[in-house]
């Protein structure tokens, strides 16, 4: 079973499934509303690939990734509202800013207008700004735990500074209210349904990238940095431009997944920005098995569900039970769910097998490379060596 | 290019290679010092290509932080100069990249990757992003070579973490092979291995050492007396002696320090 999975043939039937289920079955069973749903929770699926990649097999602890996913939704929250404008209103001028602001379109949206700009800098802006943390913070061997609180402190910076810039960004409401979609209708059921369709055919694509550079040699590369980055060093490797090269490429498919999220939503506020989704996003990831291909996407998809349907009804629960689960799954099954049938068969093995054949030689717990808890929680890479006794 | 010869068919000598362009490490007044304590002391040192040079001495006599200052672990003051090029001072990675390799006291390996992905990592620092960014299709030649001479061939796709102890070792060996290195730091490369496995391991020393600058840190005397070609011993920092393993022997000062420490309980 495993091995078909993971074969070539194994691949091709998932893919193919996917395809049939996501894009053929689910746009003709489910209502409007519902497919509205399932796009904004493959848009989450879409921020978890990266994260899987980041955190997964990188080791970076990302807690900080709404903000790519808000800048990608901002971006695109810009564009489709000075769209509007000119649509519309004729003015130019989106409706909020005559209400709160000045009536003038500040300089920095300005390049939003072209439909080209806003479509790469979805991408490219939340690269470039990971690019830069990453540098400055990977080069200097900032710890893992380290990295994890700044890229919190900077959603919750981030989120912060949305809801102060009332006459430009929206404030605490965001922006809502948009009525196209690069020039399509967004009443239409037809584009909400090929809304839909974009954000399954990105997570697709994102999803292929992904397991190319898994089975890369650059996915080994990464792996080794994950699980032990001062060896790494010694083979002529800087695991700082490793990380950040997967800590960019993150980035950037969060921001992607935030600019498909605003038009099928319908809104972008920083209550989807901050702290608070930046821990969602990593949780269905944990869930799932965050260093499997799969396991993010199911993760995030069957968080997402499991939120909806019960946060509507017990709406304080939700919360509690969230961290509870996140904590279960990182003590006691690092894995995730996809480590479960692994785990199941290695119990069964060991039960037949002797520990005898287990036994390796003695080890000198003396100096030498420090290892990394495998499950890459634990993200100091601690001191080069022991402090030696003298 | 790297040549698909790892080995050349002579034997290590004292004093290294005996004719042509010699690549060599020379070490001046390398000194490490930890808060006021003086690991290394204004060490000097001189090892020539295909001389298998083994660095000897106590516990805590500092015979890892030579190792760990040569290769930018540790920050030291003092020259190491690597055929020509100064090497204190540069980042790790960089050292690496001018054909510093070493092995570490205890074997340090990617223990989730495959062996052949171990030294498929090791080989390849020099790669291109595209190179990088595909899949491995064929191993390579050096890589296959280095398997089979560290005796790992028949385990290419065990996973590196249930290798025993000894085959560990051998496996950094080999990535210190495919890496490239020409001067090559290795650390107890024996500790923990059976009297069979000492003997290859011993063995693979001499092949590899005869066309390389190579350093051991070792305790065992026996193994010493059987494979260096020459020694240098080092006791609290500093160079005690420095020769022929008989000739390090007669020294008095090696056995006086070399006694004590026995007797305190080392080895
Ligand atoms: N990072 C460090 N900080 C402080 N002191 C250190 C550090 N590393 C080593 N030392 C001290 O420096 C001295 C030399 O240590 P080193 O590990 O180089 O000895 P060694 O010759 O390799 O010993 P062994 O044979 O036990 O491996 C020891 O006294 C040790 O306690
Ligand atoms: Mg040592």
């Amino acid at each position: 079973m495993r091995e078909f999975v993971a074969s070539r043939w194994g691949v091709r039937a998932g893919s193919v499934l996917a395809v049939v289920l996501l894009l053929v079955v689910a746009p003709s069973m489910l209502s409007v509303f519902s497919l509205g749903l399932l796009g904004k929770f493959i848009c989450f699926a879409i921020v978890a690939v990266g994260i899987g990649l980041a955190w997964g097999r990188g080791g970076m602890l990302t807690l900080g990734q709404g903000v790519f996913f808000g800048l990608g939704a901002y971006i695109m929250a810009m564009h489709m509202k000075l769209a509007d404008a000119s649509l519309f209103g004729g003015t130019g001028v989106p409706d909020f800013m005559s209400l709160y602001g000045s009536g003038d379109v500040p300089g920095w949206w300005e390049p939003f207008r072209s439909p080209a700009v806003t479509l790469l800098a979805v991408a490219l802006v939340p690269g470039l700004v990971a690019l830069l943390l990453g540098l400055a913070v990977f080069k200097r061997r900032v710890k893992g735990a380290y990295f994890a609180i700044l890229s919190q402190a900077l959603a919750a910076a981030f989120a912060v500074l949305l809801i102060g810039q009332q006459a430009t960004t929206g404030g605490s409401n965001g922006l809502s209210g948009f009525r196209s979609f690069f020039g399509f209708d967004l009443q239409d059921p037809a584009n909400k349904v090929m809304l839909y369709s974009i954000a399954v055919i990105v997570l697709l694509m994102m999803m292929a990238a992904a397991r190319q550079l898994m089975h890369s040699r650059f996915g080994e590369l990464l792996v080794a940095v994950r699980d032990q980055e001062e060896r790494v060093r010694f083979l002529g490797y800087d695991p700082a431009t490793v990380k950040t090269v997967v800590y960019v490429l993150a980035a950037a498919m969060a921001g992607i997944a935030g600019a498909l999220f605003v038009p099928i939503v319908g809104i972008v506020s920083p209550a989807d920005v901050g702290v608070v989704p930046s821990i969602a996003f990593l949780i269905g990831v944990a869930i799932g098995g965050r260093a499997t291909l799969l396991g993010p996407v199911l993760g995030a998809l069957g968080v997402a569900v499991a939120q909806t349907s019960l946060a509507s009804s017990f709406p304080s629960f939700w919360v509690y039970f969230q961290g509870l689960l996140f904590v279960l799954v990182i003590g006691f099954l690092p894995g995730g769910v996809a480590s479960v049938p692994r785990a199941l068969a290695n119990l069964l093995k060991q039960g037949a097998r002797t520990e005898a054949d287990r036994s390796t030689g003695a080890f000198s717990a003396k100096s030498g490379v420090p290892q990394r808890a495998p499950d890459g929680l634990d993200v100091s890479t601690g001191p080069i060596r022991e402090e030696a006794s003298r | 290019m790297r040549s698909p010869f790892l080995l050349s068919p002579d034997e290590p000598k004292a004093g290294g290679l005996p004719a042509g362009q010699h690549h060599y490490l020379k070490i001046r007044n390398l000194s490490v010092v930890f808060d006021g304590f003086v690991a290394v002391d204004k060490v000097n040192l001189d090892v020539s290509q295909g001389d298998l040079r083994f660095l000897i001495g106590p516990n805590g006599a500092g015979k890892t932080t030579v190792i760990d200052a040569i290769t930018g672990l540790v920050p030291a003051s003092g020259s190491v100069n690597h055929t020509g090029t100064e090497i204190l001072g540069r980042k790790v990675h960089q050292i690496a990249r001018l054909g510093v390799g070493r092995t570490f006291q205890t074997a340090s390996v990617f223990e989730n990757l495959s062996v052949l992905q171990n030294l498929d990592i090791a080989a390849g620092s020099g790669r291109r992003a595209l190179e990088l960014l595909r899949r491995r299709r064929k191993t390579e030649p050096a890589v296959e070579e280095a398997m089979e001479l560290v005796g790992l061939g028949h385990l290419a796709e065990k996973q590196a973490g249930v290798l025993s102890h000894g085959q560990k070792q051998w496996l950094e060996i080999g990535m210190l092979l495919v890496q490239n290195s020409d001067l090559l730091l290795l650390d107890e490369p024996i500790a923990g291995m059976s009297q069979d496995e000492r003997i290859e391991t011993g063995q693979l020393l001499r092949k590899i050492g005869a066309s390389r600058i190579t350093l051991v840190i070792e305790h065992d005397m026996d193994f010493v007396r059987e494979f260096a070609t020459s020694v240098t011993v080092l006791a609290a920092g500093k160079v005690l002696s420095e020769g022929s393993v008989a000739e390090v022997q007669a020294d008095r000062r090696v056995q006086e320090v070399y006694l004590g420490s026995a007797k305190e309980g080392g080895e």
